[in-house]
């Protein structure tokens, strides 16, 4: 019987011949991820009584949760994060401005095919849609690695979700991702394995592919996987001269799940409060009023989704009650969409434009809600809470809804427009 | 770690997430573990603070602690003095979690036989959870996982490997 692309993987890394499901390995991983909670770790990483980490070629540290600090207690913490880099000699430091970890990891070449990547934040696992194992873990077991450089990891069951069908005009992998969390729910994957697979995803950008696995954390998974292929070799030419092993599946590997899906009817999709798994077809909410709009996160805060937004809002106005944040992930992101115009079209379309970064996703600051406000959001995330007041309403979309809701001031059918 | 642990229910629902567990806002300003335990189950239930008791246990459904990674939403809890988690399932980062700060915590369907308020026995020697109607058995937890909470989480269970005293 062949292997799935977790068992293959981390048996490579633990130096075993093969692996099995519910199997303990202990690993050495190629990458540990933190950020903004960096100083938090550090202070257990002190704790355990530690003077140098094990391997300060594995740290790749990305300030983005709250940046620039909204405050003296954000300020002191960034600044604990900076004496640690310095103290520890890491070279793979990104501060304030360059993004969102999740992008500016994969742009600055640290996150390879066939890689075992650990990070201290729930959706890691976005960096399988380069082809590495990229799990979350929390914060002192990220303290523990840069202790020891090693951690243990539980050999998961593996789900392959195949996906044929050409999608539709303003549809797009956002939709398709909410239409299978819907679909399977909030644990559908808890603790797998989500391979990603068939002509649809093979046709997908770089980008689409990120959406689908940084999304797997919304369905439990522990890391979500793209096979690279030519798509993710031309994507990562130019950002790497290392080399990297591609890691596949066979083709006889047992999974615990297969799914199917045919995108080829699918609609925009939207995931209504409070939960990521309350998933509907956009049309049964349509003409929701919206006081905020927000188009950017590790989600869909790419190219490929300003464009969209600047397709739908070029040469308009969005509803003058309407608040529409735009976030473009990273410096790079931001800079190619200065150069094509796009950021023009969104802030002379009533945008306004925020510093790479996560913004308001988490609740901190640059856009939260007071009660009874409601907006929609490109995020992965609609938990009651999460973005200021609990008497607030967050509903999820891609970001052409999203840009269209914000035109006419009410949840939108992209295509109506 | 106890191998018998009682205490009083608490019980919730299915797909808890840790935002309601500790609202997001708070997880890079708050920074002392006795504060953490002030905001614990604040979006989800404003009364447990004021009158949880050391010892509590959580009962709950399935894939408790979904959502972010934040540590926090297991701190606060046992900072607040709770004792154990029960649940029907936990996302895999909580249960991680757990581990590390030594919170002890068992993967059973309890929650379908209690109330809030119930005392709950869990013996971890037996692998069993007794509840004023019904008995649950669970599975050992991994050696490797279980030297972990015995250590008392993985920060002393470093220390002991690192052998720094």
């Amino acid at each position: 019987m062949g292997k799935t692309f977790a068992e293959k993987i981390l048996a490579a890394k633990a130096g075993l011949d093969e692996t099995v499901p519910g199997q303990i390995v202990t690993v050495q991983p190629d990458r540990l991820l933190t950020h903004d909670n960096t100083s938090a770790i550090a202070k257990t990483f002190r704790k355990i009584g530690t003077d140098r980490v094990a391997n300060p070629n594995m740290n790749v540290i990305i300030l983005d949760h709250v940046v620039p600090a909204a405050n003296e207690t954000y300020a002191q913490s960034h600044k604990e994060t900076r004496e640690f880099v310095q103290q520890q000699g890491i070279e793979a430091f990104y501060d304030v401005g360059e993004g969102i970890c999740h992008q500016v990891l994969p742009e600055q070449g640290h996150a390879l095919p066939g890689m075992l990547i650990v990070g201290s934040d729930s959706h890691t696992p976005s960096h399988g849609a380069l082809g590495a194992f990229a799990a979350g873990i929390g914060r002192t077991e990220a303290a523990a690695v840069m202790a020891t450089g090693e951690i243990w990891l539980r050999v998961p069951e593996s789900m392959r979700i195949e996906v044929t069908g050409e999608m539709p005009p303003q549809v797009s992998a956002k939709d398709l991702v909410l239409h299978i969390i819907g679909d399977i729910g909030a644990d559908g994957a808890d603790y797998m394995s989500v391979e990603f697979a068939g002509p649809t995803i093979e046709s997908m950008s770089i980008a689409g592919r990120q959406v689908l696995c940084n999304m797997a954390a919304e369905m439990g998974a522990k890391n979500g996987y793209v096979a690279p292929d030519e798509t993710t070799r031309q994507w990562l030419a130019g950002r790497t001269t290392s080399t990297y092993d591609e890691i596949l599946p066979d083709e006889d590997a047992d999974y615990a799940r297969v799914l199917h899906y045919d995108v080829s009817g699918l609609m925009p999709q939207i995931a209504r409060p409070h939960r990521v798994d309350n998933v509907v077809p956009v049309t049964q909410v349509t003409g929701l009023p919206i006081n905020q709009a927000l188009i950017g996160t590790c989600t869909n805060g790419r190219l490929e989704d300003l464009r969209a937004a600047a397709q739908i809002l070029r040469g308009k106005q969005i509803a003058p009650w309407v608040r529409l944040l735009v976030l473009p992930a990273s410096r790079e992101i931001l800079l190619s969409a200065m150069e094509e115009g796009i950021i023009a079209d969104l802030v002379k379309a009533g945008a306004t434009l925020l510093n790479p970064g996560c913004g308001p996703c988490l609740g901190a600051h640059e856009g939260c809600m007071a009660p009874g406000e409601r907006t929609i959001s490109t995020a992965n995330r609609n938990f009651k809470g999460r973005m200021g007041s609990r008497e607030a309403e967050i509903y999820l979309g891609s970001p052409a809804t999203v840009a269209a809701s914000a035109l006419r001031g009410a949840i939108t059918d992209p295509r109506e427009l | 770690m106890k191998t018998i642990i009682k205490g009083r229910v608490w019980k919730y629902g299915d797909d808890v997430n840790t935002d309601v567990i500790f609202p997001g806002k708070y997880t890079y300003s708050i920074t002392d573990r006795k504060e953490m335990a002030e905001h614990a189950l604040e979006d989800l239930d404003p009364d447990f603070v004021k009158k949880v008791q050391p010892g509590d246990i959580i009962v709950a459904g399935k894939n408790w602690g979904c959502g972010s990674s934040r540590e926090q939403a297991v701190i606060s809890l046992k900072e607040a003095g709770v004792g154990a988690i029960v649940a029907r399932s936990f996302a895999r980062i909580y249960f991680r979690n757990c581990i590390n700060e030594g919170l002890p915590i068992v993967t059973c369907d309890a929650v379908d036989s209690v109330e809030t308020g119930d005392e709950i026995t869990i013996d971890f020697g037996q692998g069993k959870v007794i509840t004023p109607r019904a008995e649950y058995h669970f599975p050992p937890l991994a050696p490797s996982v279980m030297e972990i909470l015995d250590a008392g989480g993985l920060v002393p269970h470093v220390k002991q490997k690192l052998g720094i005293a």
